[in-house]
């Protein structure tokens, strides 16, 4: 992907279209007091918000808490909740647990990837769906299991692959931003 | 509103709604009961509800444990036992309202059991089937019985008595309590609880902490997530006893953010226990204060360690410390802290509430109480169970687990996830505690336990193990970062056919080395998986280095299909569904596959038709197929020839 300025390409993701992209950013940032121990709270946040977390967010984030930027950039690449790159409206999860993987996942896992032409931590190209594999979603019962925007998709065949990828395009089932 | 009276409320509306002329509907929602999709039965129950204008409650409870019947509920008529059903439809929801509800029929034929006073003609006691009848209920007490999100149903089943015992005691005798009960932790490591709230207790300092471990990261493991779905007080009761003995104020729990109805319902119970002044300044009067911060995890497997998980609170990136000092002596921002997992508050709790004595009656001698697993993978029931310490693994398996489904055997049970190993077959008359478990290579771990059968690889699944604890290795220390990487290398090679003659003992030493010199927890028990497989399955290992075969026939590299001249019929389904166009041949002609296109994906050996069975899969072996499609017609006269000759 080409390297729009962070505001610009936010610009489609953010919920209140009026809101410039630093304006959101200071208004999350509002909500704490700069302590240390609130950075992988506010990652969160801004995850949650933007759908990544965009290299002006670490700056501001480094300066609210009075830390150096390679402190946060650290945080930010060490947990796999963070991404720094702009994810897709819909994010497809698909576990690979233990339960999962001895009654089929990776087949399941070759199938998403075959419908949406991508492989795990990749987004298509229209920014509409996102993959990626989870280690386990607590779901070992009723494995194999995909998780499609926080909705739980059990005892999946892989018939039901294409189904659930539908549904999503069809539906406002969207990724609350 | 002193807690007494909150008790008398509680139990008040409690009876009111059990004595209720209107009928109410229990309905399991936690995630797997959602993902099962309880939510489509719950609207189809309201909307048939409102189309017959029949007054019934219903009621959100967690999960029962009875996973594999999802989605599932628990119908009370008044006067009468209560009957659960299971594999719920919208239909079959439709059929129960009109057949029970408004006629009076049981529907025995779609019944799974049923429980309280009374009998019903057909339908067995829900705990009298196997898959409950070994079950002791302790930390799982109340889910699946109560709603999580209403806190007056937890005071109701005996809720905070156990909290308000232990204000009536010192904290010195609520730790020996503890120890009496010979709780130990149920995060894995297995470390008596009593002692060490004892270390923590003893530590100098005013400021003092309370961790509630709820990163459960193990692959294959959802017993806490369970438990804080079914019955979140339980674990905060837990926690504000565990507070009072070590003299801490404030408390966290980490929980990951894979788990979010876990989160809402700590948030929803938390606020409830604000209202009810449960938490806060002084607590019952008694003068202790305590508060509860709830901190997701931002998705690293690491930090279910203690000291990583202390880093993740305080916000740096998660990575464990050299111990000692251990966290008793300084742990979060450097003050006493004391951490035990989700299922040890759990039991905390219920050991309060019924005395040390009480918990320590069931279970072996070293391994007291009951402990919780997650039953999953190839077995018929799976679910979440609570059993006494010391039963015997045949009984998980076959009784409450109902064996292993399609005919097939059993091949090993994967205990303690990632960190812990393989038990195979010929010992599944081992007792389960914690010593048993270690001898055999294994661990107890947190509690998750999947079966595995005849067509699973062991090098493939210790491949798989290795990935993960590969990819999860934060890093910080040598022998984990390399160590796992290296053993996934040559677990690689061994799956994909370029296992050499000596990898075995090379993956041992290595195993052994990892194990001995990894700083943390997950490089310490990152290798179990290779020792056990190693150890108990080696066979298959020398099958893969020296035939370049796989037994199970499971890893891809090794197999191959073929399709049987004698047998195709020429259909052409298998040629259509191929998905590499690696098959040709033609209307009756025998079909062929190409084996340098075809992408092992069994695709031609599902479709084909089961009168004919004309595709194999083997390893190891080859098979002779002509060069290219012939009539079908053919190949029968040339088997006609063929047997006739060797007849003679």
């Amino acid at each position: 992907m080409a390297n729009p300025s962070a505001a610009q390409d936010t610009q489609v993701l953010l919920p209140k279209k009026e809101a410039t992209f630093e304006e959101r950013l200071n208004e999350i940032l509002s909500s704490y007091h700069g302590d240390e121990s609130e950075l992988i709270p506010i990652l969160q946040r801004v995850q949650h918000v933007f759908g990544y977390v965009p290299e002006l967010a670490i700056k501001k984030i480094a300066k609210f808490l009075h830390l150096p930027e390679v402190t946060v950039y650290g945080a930010a690449t060490f947990y796999a909740q963070f991404k720094l790159v702009p994810t897709g409206r819909n994010i497809i999860r698909v576990c690979r647990g233990t339960a999962c993987h001895v009654r089929g996942g990776a087949k399941i896992l070759n199938e998403v990837e075959k419908q949406l032409g991508i492989g795990p931590g990749e987004t298509t190209p229209d920014l509409e769906y996102t993959l990626e594999t989870v280690a386990c979603i607590g779901c070992c019962a009723l494995s194999p299991a995909v998780v499609v925007n926080n909705k739980v998709h059990a005892r999946m065949v892989i018939p039901k692959v294409k189904d659930i990828l539908n549904a999503t395009g069809n539906s406002s089932e969207l990724r609350d931003v | 509103m002193d807690f007494r009276q909150i008790q008398s409320n509680a139990a008040s509306q409690w009876v009111a709604m059990q004595s209720s002329q209107k009928p109410r509907i229990l309905m399991g929602m936690g995630t797997c009961g959602i993902a099962a999709g309880a939510e489509d039965i719950v609207e189809a129950l309201n909307e048939r509800l409102a189309r017959g204008d029949i007054q019934a409650d219903i009621i959100r409870v967690g999960c029962i444990g009875l996973c594999y019947a999802e989605p599932l509920i628990e119908v009370i008529k008044p006067g009468k036992p209560s009957i659960f059903y299971g594999n719920l439809t919208p239909e079959l929801i439709s059929e129960i309202v009109e057949d029970y509800l408004i006629a009076d029929n049981p529907r025995p034929d779609l019944a799974l059991g049923i429980r309280g006073e009374g009998a019903l003609e057909g339908i067995p006691r829900l705990f009298d089937l196997p898959v409950l009848k070994p079950q002791v209920r302790i930390s799982l007490r109340n889910c699946g019985n109560i709603d999580p999100e209403n806190i007056n149903h937890y005071i109701a089943n005996g809720g905070y008595e156990g909290l308000a015992k232990a204000l009536t005691m010192n904290p010195q005798e609520v730790i020996d309590e503890v120890k009496k009960s010979g709780l130990r932790g149920r995060g894995g490591a297995g470390f008596s609880t009593g002692v060490k709230w004892q270390f923590c207790h003893d530590a100098p300092g005013n400021t003092k902490y309370v961790i509630c471990n709820a990163d459960e990261g193990d692959p294959g493991a959802f017993m806490d997530r369970a438990l804080l779905e079914g019955d979140p007080h339980a674990v905060l009761e837990g926690m504000l006893i565990g507070a009072y003995a070590i003299g801490a104020r404030e408390g966290y729990i980490y929980i990951r953010a894979e788990y979010p109805l876990a989160i809402q319902r700590l948030m929803v119970a938390i606020r409830q226990m604000e209202e009810y002044r449960l938490l806060g300044d002084n607590i019952m009067g008694s003068g202790f204060s305590f508060h509860i911060k709830i901190k997701e995890g931002a998705g690293a497997f690491v930090c279910g360690e203690e000291t990583a998980l202390m880093a993740s609170i305080e916000g740096s990136r998660g990575m464990p410390r050299s111990r000692p000092p251990f966290p008793a002596q300084s742990g979060l921002w450097g003050k006493p802290t004391n951490i035990n997992n989700v299922e040890t508050w759990g039991n905390v709790s219920a050991i309060l509430q019924k005395g040390g004595e009480w918990y320590a009656s069931y279970g072996t001698e070293r391994s007291k109480g009951t402990k919780n697993f997650s039953l999953a993978g190839q077995v018929v029931r799976t679910g979440l169970i609570e059993v006494p310490m010391g039963i015997a693994l045949r009984e998980i398996v076959y009784d409450i687990g109902g064996g292993i489904p399609g005919n097939k055997s059993l091949k090993a049970v994967q205990t303690g996830g990632p960190s812990g190993g393989f038990i195979p077959a010929s010992l599944i008359d081992l007792p389960v505690d914690y010593e048993s478990l270690t001898q055999t290579g294994s661990i107890m771990g947190s509690g998750g336990m999947v079966v595995i059968d005849e067509d699973t690889c062991m090098v493939e699944m210790t491949r798989f193990f290795l990935t993960f604890t590969q990819a999860e290795s934060c890093g910080k220390c040598i022998p984990c970062r390399w160590g796992t990487k290296q053993m996934l290398d040559i677990l690689e090679d061994i799956t994909n056919g370029k296992g050499r003659p000596g990898d075995i003992e090379l993956l041992q030493e290595l195993a052994e080395s990892v194990k001995d010199n990894s700083l943390c927890g997950l490089g310490q028990t990152a290798p179990n998986p290779v020792l056990t497989s190693t150890r108990y399955f080696r066979d298959e290992y020398e099958a893969h280095i020296n035939e370049k075969r796989c037994p199970a026939l499971a890893c891809t590299e090794l197999i191959s299909y073929y399709i049987l001249p004698d047998k195709c019929q020429g259909c052409g389904i298998c040629l259509r569904e191929c998905l590499s166009e690696a098959i040709s041949g033609g209307k009756r002609m025998v079909h062929i596959i190409d084996q340098s296109r075809c992408i092992k994906c069994g695709t031609c050996l599902d479709v084909c038709p089961t009168r004919f069975s004309a595709v194999v899969k083997v390893s190891g072996e080859e098979v002779i197929v002509p060069g290219e499609p012939v009539p079908v017609a053919a190949m029968k006269a040339s088997a006609v020839a063929s047997s006739r000759s060797s007849n003679e």
